[in-house]
């Protein structure tokens, strides 16, 4: 197993070089000069425009410019953002807690519905519940996240006022930071109803991004169990009298998982990559939204540092399914 | 963990108004994010609704809802008879905010105003990079004009200017002109923290800042000891932080804010038929056109330019692009702005009297390019579209138009050169309600290959533009800016095509909110009717 992990480790260097290059290179083949940008209609006189230009460090070659954001990576260092100054790697901690705590409670959702329903689906194969489901599932893929979260918003706030139309936490609340985490934080702020109010704000956004990989692992798992479910040791098993619950949810379940598993992995990785529309639409604090504003405003260490960020922590999710891969399924371990 | 404030509200809607204990807390939903909270940093709209709107005053400011400057901290001014030295008297007594890491020892006096410009034009000034560059300043020209600022005496400055420039006070009222503490300033340098001059703004203004939740929520206390009296009206001011559009109305119609900016377009009838809103609506003190090269042929050509100008349909325009909530331009500046010409005629929409014009003008087969800019602005929602319309226009008269764009900082950068290619959309919000602000800065000669996209360098317009700026009084400069618009008007270097209106939806309990024609959103004199 730690040789397993050790190889998996390995891989770790040269893609965090090319995440590197990568992120420092995207923001910089856009077309449109970031002084530019800046100055708007007016314009700027060129004296002006070379001041800047210095200030920011673009008139250095790019190799130079490059050289020196790999060796402040490599010592933690992302820069400052040119529009805040504050530290990038402050700014990407401040915001992170609120992408995680959303993506968490999406893939929740998403898992505690998805799963049973690809499960019951495969083992109704072609009745009723199972094209139900199913149909659900591809309307569910297919369904524009905008026009959905609108819709939950106009429903669901609008009409009948169960929920809040967006944001974190009631605006009668307020607390510090302690983990930045609202559901947490409310509770240690022991001011009555906050955490409720963390919760309400929650319930919308997490059924808006969960709808997609719900669907996902609901067709997922029932694609998997299907297949495990017609393999020989399955037909042995029942043969030997087991009961179908015990057929289904151990033998079947525990080989019908690596697929399921996979799938799980990415949708978290792309969660953690902050959920752009969810997090627009309900005015959600996260990361999603943070590189967007970032982009439009040409902030070049932002949007670099945040992409290497990124990418770091789907690696790391990566890394922690390659993981469970060889808990589930020792073979891969041994490999 | 530290327990800083609690409304005592109950439920999720509209209890916000009123608390048990009376106080009143005023929610705005704001489109986005402050960068910061010193304003000088900064040129967007909504960074200085934040900071400079609130938190600060300037020593002149514009009455809320005109363009008029009044005063502000300072009391009163003077201008020396040559044009060129302002002396100001500050207002006494001027009490700045404290927060946790500062208590101010004394009031408002000339350190702080002197301070508050040195380190936007001083290197040696410790603020002078402490987190930015003073883009505002810069491009105002402001290194440029002044000289010096001296102290009088402790409630007196003398700002010397390099020439004589009648706006300058217009300037003075503008977000960028901001009085900071010295006080505070000094302490944070001490403290090794110059930053929080920019994340934790200490000002004179009617709302002191509270906390800010990056991205989410803004918080403000009125400030008790504001030298304005009754005002603010309210006790709490809270920024919740809304991007989108059609969220913000959904928050304004369950009573989660009471005021939001920039309704979708496609909204604004619900909104007008709705209980729940009451829409406040104001010409946009914008003006969007498509500029000619006046440098290049056949454009040099005014009676060319006219011609043209006379072929486009704006109503159709106003229909489509700005689905009916704007208004047709003819003059370079809005109509909210002093000096605005009612008098100028607009060139008929007439492509019939178009086509002949053009034929005494001896073009044939005239194909030219149309570039549309890549964004949406207000003062043109939609300029693919738009650049399609004035397609059409153009073929009924002859006129082949090829439609060009190019991302946004290319189109700045390219639509400046002298030597461009064909006609462009764009258009101008103004910074501070002085004509010159349109008309020097578009229009001047110093601004070809810049900001004057027609190339545009006439010289009866230029002298009268330039007179202007040296004449001490309102009611002379207007009298030239008046003649100015008529010979912007013969000389048709653009097609004037639109101002957008602006649209503020507001819950009906709200009282004393007023559209500024500046853009920015205001709330001293807001307060909320109990019910």
């Amino acid at each position: 197993m730690i040789k397993y992990l050790l190889s998996r480790l390995a891989t770790f260097v040269p893609t965090f070089l090319g995440v590197c290059i990568i992120s420092f290179g995207f923001i910089r083949v856009l077309p449109g000069d970031p002084i530019i940008v800046m100055a708007g209609e007016r314009g700027m006189t060129q004296e002006r425009y070379e001041t800047l230009s210095r200030q920011f460090g673009f008139d250095r070659p790019l190799p130079v410019q490059f050289w020196e954001y790999f060796t402040g990576v490599l010592q933690g260092d992302l820069g400052r953002s040119f529009v805040t100054n504050r530290p990038v790697w402050d700014e990407f901690f401040s915001l992170f807690p609120a992408t995680l705590e959303l993506a968490l409670c999406a893939i929740i959702f998403a898992i505690a519905l998805g799963l049973p329903a690809g499960i019951i689906a495969a083992v109704y194969r072609g009745k009723f519940f199972d094209r139900a489901l199913m149909s659900t599932a591809l309307v569910g893929y297919s369904m524009p996240i905008f026009w959905w979260a609108l819709l939950l918003i106009i429903v669901f706030s609008g009409n009948l006022g169960w929920t809040p139309v967006s944001g974190r936490m009631g605006l009668m609340y307020f607390f510090d930071d302690v983990t930045g985490f609202m559901l947490i934080d409310s509770l240690l702020s022991g001011q009555s109803g906050a955490f409720k109010s963390a919760v309400q704000h929650l319930i919308l956004p997490s059924i808006v991004l969960g709808t997609i990989p719900l669907a996902v692992i609901a067709r997922q798992t029932r694609s998997a169990m299907l297949e495990v479910l017609s393999e020989d040791y399955i037909r042995t098993a029942r043969a030997k009298g087991l009961s179908p619950g015990r057929v289904n949810g151990l033998h079947a379940l525990r080989n019908a998982m690596i697929p399921v598993i996979t799938v799980i992995g990415l949708s978290v990785g792309t969660l953690l990559a902050g959920a752009i529309l969810t997090e627009t639409i309900f005015s959600w604090p996260g990361i999603g939204k943070w590189m967007v504003d970032s982009i439009f405003r040409r902030d070049y260490p932002v949007v670099q540092g945040g992409l290497l960020m990124i990418a770091v922590i789907v690696m790391i999710v990566n890394l922690i399914v390659d993981v469970l891969y060889g808990l589930i399924n020792p073979k891969i371990r041994k490999r | 963990m530290k327990f800083v404030h609690h409304l005592a509200v109950s439920g999720l809607a509209l209890t916000l108004a009123a608390g048990a204990a009376g106080a009143q807390t005023l929610v705005y939903c704001s489109e986005g994010s402050p960068e910061g909270f010193d304003p000088a940093l900064y040129t967007s709209g909504t960074t200085f609704d934040a900071s400079s709107h609130t938190v600060y005053n300037q020593l002149a400011e514009f009455e809320t809802g005109t363009t008029n400057v009044v005063p502000g901290l300072a009391e009163s001014w003077e201008v020396s008879e040559d044009g060129t030295s302002f002396t100001f008297t500050l207002r006494p007594d001027v009490q700045f905010h404290s927060n946790d890491m500062f208590t101010p020892t004394r009031p408002m006096n000339a350190d702080d105003v002197i301070f508050s410009f040195e380190r936007q034009m001083d290197e040696e000034n410790p603020y002078f990079s402490y987190a930015g560059s003073w883009e505002y300043f810069n491009s105002m020209s402001m290194p440029d004009l002044i000289e010096s600022i001296e102290k009088v005496d402790d409630m007196t400055v003398r700002f010397n200017l390099t020439r004589p420039e009648a706006p300058f006070i217009a300037n003075l009222a503008m977000d960028f002109a901001s009085i900071m503490s010295k006080e505070y300033a000094d302490a944070m340098e001490e403290a090794g923290t110059p930053e929080m001059l920019n994340q934790q703004p200490i000002g004179t203004g009617p709302f002191a800042f509270q906390d800010y939740q990056t991205d989410a929520v803004i918080r403000y206390t009125a400030n008790e000891e504001y030298w304005e009296e009754d005002t603010p009206k309210v006790d709490n001011l809270v920024f919740a932080i809304t991007p989108d559009a059609s969220v913000r109305y959904q928050r304004l119609q369950a009573g989660e804010c009471h005021v939001m900016p920039y309704p979708n377009p496609a909204d604004i009838q619900a909104m007008m038929d709705s209980d729940d809103v009451e829409m406040l609506q104001q010409e946009g003190l914008n003006v969007g056109y498509l500029a000619y090269n006046t440098q290049m042929e056949p454009f040099d050509n005014p009676q060319v330019r006219k011609a043209l100008n006379m072929a486009i349909d704006k109503d159709a325009i106003i229909e489509v692009i700005f689905q009916g909530y704007g208004e047709a331009a003819k003059n370079p500046i809005p109509p909210t702005m002093w000096s605005y010409n009612d008098a100028v005629e607009d060139d008929a929409y007439d492509p019939e009297a178009a086509r002949q014009m053009l034929e005494e003008a001896g073009v044939e087969d005239l194909s030219m390019k149309v570039w549309a800019m890549p964004v949406q602005r207000p003062y043109n929602p939609n300029a693919r579209r738009m650049a399609e319309l004035i397609q059409e226009d153009f073929s009924e008269i002859g006129v082949d138009v090829e439609i060009v764009s190019y991302e946004w900082g290319e189109y700045l950068e390219r639509s400046s050169a002298e030597d461009r290619d064909g006609a462009v959309l764009l258009g101008w919000t103004g910074d501070n309600g002085d004509p010159d602000n349109f008309l020097a800065v578009l229009l001047g000669c110093d601004g070809v290959g810049g900001a004057n996209r027609a190339q545009w360098c006439h010289e009866p317009f230029e002298e009268i533009i330039q007179e202007a700026k040296t004449l001490p009084t309102q009611e002379e400069r207007a009298e030239l800016y008046e003649e100015a618009q008529v010979i912007f008007k013969e000389q048709a270097p653009w097609a004037t095509i639109a101002h957008s209106v602006v649209f503020m939806p507001v819950r009906p309990e709200v009282e004393g909110y007023v559209v500024h024609p500046l853009g920015g959103h205001l709330f001293d004199d807001v307060s909320l009717a109990s019910e």
